[in-house]
């Protein structure tokens, strides 16, 4: 989409050099105030986000900020001290706060040194277009969105926001590791009284968001939800779309983490290496891939790895952080969150192996079933066996002989996601999805049989 | 911090404003965490900034920075000026606001001890013997525990003349035992789950909650639970403990009650509400004991949301939600209380962070005490299901059908607890549950609980909100469907 530049006025992300002068201070900071080892993380960003609800803007925000957070180790001591002031006295008493919080604490003896100088594959996500987008560029498509809703005697509601955002990391044994990218997120719910539904897209690049398109394709499925039938509970196919699939999915990666597995909190304890999932289940966690964002490297420094986590249904590998590395004699993988912290690792850059087939073709061979829009207020019932409750929202089509017969009325649902990716009998092809509970994934949409829906809501 | 602010309200005035705020914040945090004996996360961070909000042309407009230079605040008044003359491009008429004074104030939340004041190698001690006391029960297979500390200074102005300066300090902390056997995971955690019990006050809450006492029994229910039987699918008496009715009012009755969600402005993330604005004063929300407030007052207690003053720079009001059962009030502030014909906000836009706009957020959303003890709720009940400390929770986004399900459970028969049950859930349509409530513990077991996990907005906020609840009783409810056909 169209976009004006007016980057003086939105503000601009600090140079490389900038970054590096910061990193050095803090570093001989670390080294002037007793630290062993000294590690910096910058984050900075730039932020706007335009909202929308009742057919207007209602609320509009822009934010720039920047963190720096200090990491010290004295004697196998380690602690973190975060601050957003740059002078040279608030920096210093970050890194005195952070050796202040080290001391207090007994040693541990598995800390391990700070990584050296590493290697890092080039990304680049980084969209000047993007970064320049304007609030009235955003008003513009907002307004072109809220008309295709009064034209259809409907409601809309929604965000559009577009940012840029940059991390720089380095340590006192010469480790250094900078990125910078952009995002752009679209998001609209039409209201067609009582009904409702929602289209949403995210991008690291805004001209791959059409506003316009997500308006008319929510607007149209509105206009499907309305006059909502009220189904038994009971055990339905359903044809999850790529934003279901998301959300449900997105609860299962935690425990893909080798920390989780040695706390023995994770469901693929016992299960690693058997075949847990249907075979036609692959899944790899990938910040390479063109759909995906995000840094090259992880918390710790070191470079991200492509890590083939499922393969034919069967879990093969799990992502490590150094420490779970070293325990379970592994390479780190590049999936460590920033130091000190109890969780260790996790995948975030999932893609799953798609399929060949496509929501209209899952329809048009679906005897009877559910087509599900997306899913809300996921939360976990049974960790091991991965039950997962939650409730289907803005439009949920009861499926029949080939066709959408009618909307139903929303269900909740207490589903095992382990049988979940047992029972999938056919994946369209996988695409970058964004919904609201679980961060972005490359995923294909789904249909799924013996979907276990347990009560119908009100509407 | 009164300069930088007057530069705000200057700067966007001169711009056009036809109303600005302007809010500098400081914020610092500790947090502690400990995993099986050893120390988690320890660290320290804080953050200060503005935040502007303006309207002009009858639209808003806010942008936040953190260079607290007379230029720098300058530039962020004048962006957030540009920002609403955007606005402007797509709105439907112009925004209206219920009246307010101007007030000059300032206030500090009352503690006894600053958390900040106490050596961390003592905090640290006491989290590191709770671990090592879970850890002495066979099975435990994890445990965990945790402190956090949050002290929040805010210096608010606005062009109707307010200056309100407020301090908050905030506290929490639990622990957590974990066991895995066989094909099941089990989890016990004291005060509550999810990090335990926080409260507007200062280390004198962690050391009320004598941690170290509860510690062998959390740990030895977590491993007694799998040899406990599976809570059964079925339909009959509920009595739910303090913190999980807290967090039943709050999905329950402290989400759909936002004016903002009634009036479809969250209708795209955190939903909208089944509570139209026809239904005030007539829907028979719940029971005839049932009473809840919104009450923001330090009367009510040192909860989550307790202050001063809202950071719309109104004060801290009650506000009845239900009374005797009747569905009284919602939260509003000055903004949506206009559009409903109000005179005045109650008091309710919060925010999380000087980079983050005000929106209406529950205060001490609680349920009134009735009268009684827990022990003579067990002993008046026949046959039912106790059920303590939350495990999972979900609510549709209109607020009508929840299922909520908790870490332990007991099977009442014959007015006694006679046998733990496991994997415990319940559900049911929200007023339905309400008007099924038939006793109320009394006011010496009535908690403010915390819940500092509340998440709304985009962009996303997390806020703190306080629930005093007490033990209580539901007839006719569902239970079990959780694991039906697991």
């Amino acid at each position: 989409m169209a976009t004006n530049n007016r980057k003086a006025e939105l503000g601009s992300l600090r140079s490389p050099r900038d970054l590096k002068k910061i990193i050095d201070l803090v570093l001989r900071l670390g080294r002037k105030a007793g630290a062993e080892e000294t590690e910096v993380q910058l984050d900075e960003t730039i932020d706007a986000l335009t909202r929308f609800a009742n057919n207007a803007i209602h609320q509009n925000v822009a934010e720039h900020g920047v963190t720096v957070s200090v990491r010290t180790v004295v004697n196998r001591r380690t602690a973190r001290a975060t601050t957003n002031r740059l002078d040279e006295d608030s920096l210093r008493h970050a890194v005195e706060s952070s050796l202040r919080l080290a001391h207090s604490q007994p040693q541990n003896r598995e800390l391990l040194a700070m990584p050296g100088k590493q290697r890092y594959r080039t990304v680049n996500r980084f969209s000047a277009e993007t970064a320049a987008v304007s609030p009235e560029t955003r008003a513009r498509a907002v307004k072109q969105a809220c008309e295709v809703a009064i034209r259809s005697g409907q409601v809309a509601a929604g965000i559009f926001s577009a940012g840029q955002s940059q991390l720089a990391l380095g340590n006192s044994r010469g480790l250094l590791a900078t990125h910078r990218q952009t995002h752009a997120e679209f998001s609209i719910t039409m209201q067609d009284h009582p009904a409702a539904s929602w289209a949403k897209a995210n991008s690291g690049d805004v001209a791959k968001i059409e506003p316009l398109a997500l308006a008319r394709r929510a607007s149209e499925k509105a206009k499907m939800a309305k006059d909502a039938q009220e189904l038994s509970p009971g055990k339905y196919t359903v044809i999850l779309e790529p934003a279901a699939v998301l959300d449900l999915v997105g609860f299962l990666f935690y425990d893909f983490a080798a920390t989780a597995l040695e706390d023995q909190r994770s469901c693929l304890n016992q299960r690693m290496g058997k075949q847990l999932f249907g075979k036609n289940i692959a899944i790899v966690d990938d910040v390479y891939h063109p759909l995906q964002l995000g840094a090259p490297f992880d918390g710790e420094g070191m470079a991200r790895e492509r890590v083939r986590l499922v393969e034919s249904g069967v879990p093969k590998n799990l992502v490590y952080s150094r420490s779970s590395a070293k325990k379970a004699s592994k390479k780190p993988t590049g999936h460590g969150f920033a130091l000190p912290n109890e969780y260790g690792e996790a995948p975030m850059n999932l893609v799953f192996g798609g399929g060949d087939s496509s929501v209209e073709r899952m329809i048009a061979g679906t005897d009877r079933g559910l087509l599900v829009t997306r899913v809300w207020y996921i939360r976990e019932v049974d960790p091991y066996e991965k039950v997962m409750t939650g409730m289907t929202r803005d439009g949920l089509f009861l499926v029949e002989n080939g066709k959408v017969k009618t909307a139903v009325r929303n269900f909740r649902f207490n589903q095992s996601l382990i049988e979940l990716l047992q029972n999938v009998q056919e994946m369209g092809a996988a695409v970058r999805t964004t919904a609201e509970e679980a961060f972005e994934m490359v995923v294909p949409a789904m249909k799924v049989t013996g979907f276990h829906f347990t009560e119908p809501t009100k509407f | 911090m009164w300069d930088l602010t007057a530069v705000a309200l200057e700067t966007a005035k001169l711009r056009g404003a036809k109303y600005t705020d302007a809010r500098v914040m400081h914020l610092r945090q500790r947090d502690l965490t400990t995993k099986n004996g050893q120390v988690g996360t320890l660290a320290e961070s804080e953050s200060i900034g503005i935040g502007v909000r303006v309207l002009v042309s009858g639209a808003w407009g806010f942008a936040s920075t953190d260079q607290l230079t007379r230029e720098g605040v300058a530039r962020c008044a004048a962006k957030a000026v540009a920002i609403a003359k955007a606005s402007a491009l797509a709105k439907r008429g112009d925004v209206k606001m219920a009246d307010e004074a101007a007030f000059i104030d300032s206030w500090q939340a009352p503690l006894e001890k600053d958390p900040f004041e106490i050596p961390l190698a003592a905090q640290l001690d006491l989290l590191l013997k709770a671990d090592a006391a879970m850890r002495t029960v066979k099975g435990v297979t994890l445990t965990e525990t945790d402190m956090q500390f949050r002290r929040i200074d805010s210096w608010f102005a606005s062009s109707i003349g307010s200056e309100i300066h407020q301090r908050k300090l905030i506290s929490g902390g639990g622990i957590a035992a974990t066991s895995f056997r066989e094909s099941e995971i089990q989890k016990r955690s004291y005060p509550n789950s999810f990090g335990g019990q926080y409260a507007l006050a200062g280390y004198e809450l962690i050391e009320s909650l004598d941690l170290l006492r509860h510690a062998p029994r959390v740990a030895e229910q977590s491993v007694a639970l799998h040899s406990a039987p599976q809570c059964p699918e079925t339909t009959g008496t509920l009595l739910l403990d303090g913190s999980q009715l807290g967090l039943q009012i709050h999905e329950s009755v402290g989400h759909p009650i936002e004016l903002d969600r009634v009036l479809g402005q969250e209708a795209n993330f955190a939903g909208t509400s089944f509570l139209t604005l026809g239904k005030l004063n007539t829907l028979k929300y719940g029971s005839e004991i049932v009473n809840v407030v919104a009450d923001a007052r330090l009367a009510h207690g040192p909860g989550l949301g307790t202050f001063a003053y809202d950071d719309e720079g109104v004060p801290a009001q009650c506000t009845d939600i239900i009374k005797d059962g009747r569905f009284r009030g919602y939260l509003s502030n000055r903004e949506t209380a206009k559009l409903i014909g109000l005179s005045r906000s109650s008091g309710t836009m919060r925010t999380e962070s000087w980079n983050r706009l005000p929106i209406i957020r529950m205060t001490n959303i609680s349920l009134k005490p009735g009268s009684g003890t827990p022990g003579e709720l067990v002993e008046s009940t026949d046959d039912g299901i106790w059920m303590e400390t939350n495990r999972s929770w979900s609510i549709d986004d209109r607020r009508y059908q929840f299922q909520f399900s908790t870490e332990i459970g007991w099977e009442i028969k014959g007015g006694k607890k006679v046998r733990m049950l496991k994997n415990p859930s319940y559900s049911g349509i929200t007023t339905e549950f309400w008007n099924s409530c038939d006793a109320i513990c009394g006011k010496e077991y009535w908690t403010l609980w915390g819940t500092p996990n509340c998440g709304k907005g985009q962009p996303m906020q997390t806020m703190g909100t306080g629930h005093g609840a007490a033990p209580a009783r539901f007839r006719n409810i569902k239970m079990g469907t959780a694991f039906s056909g697991h």
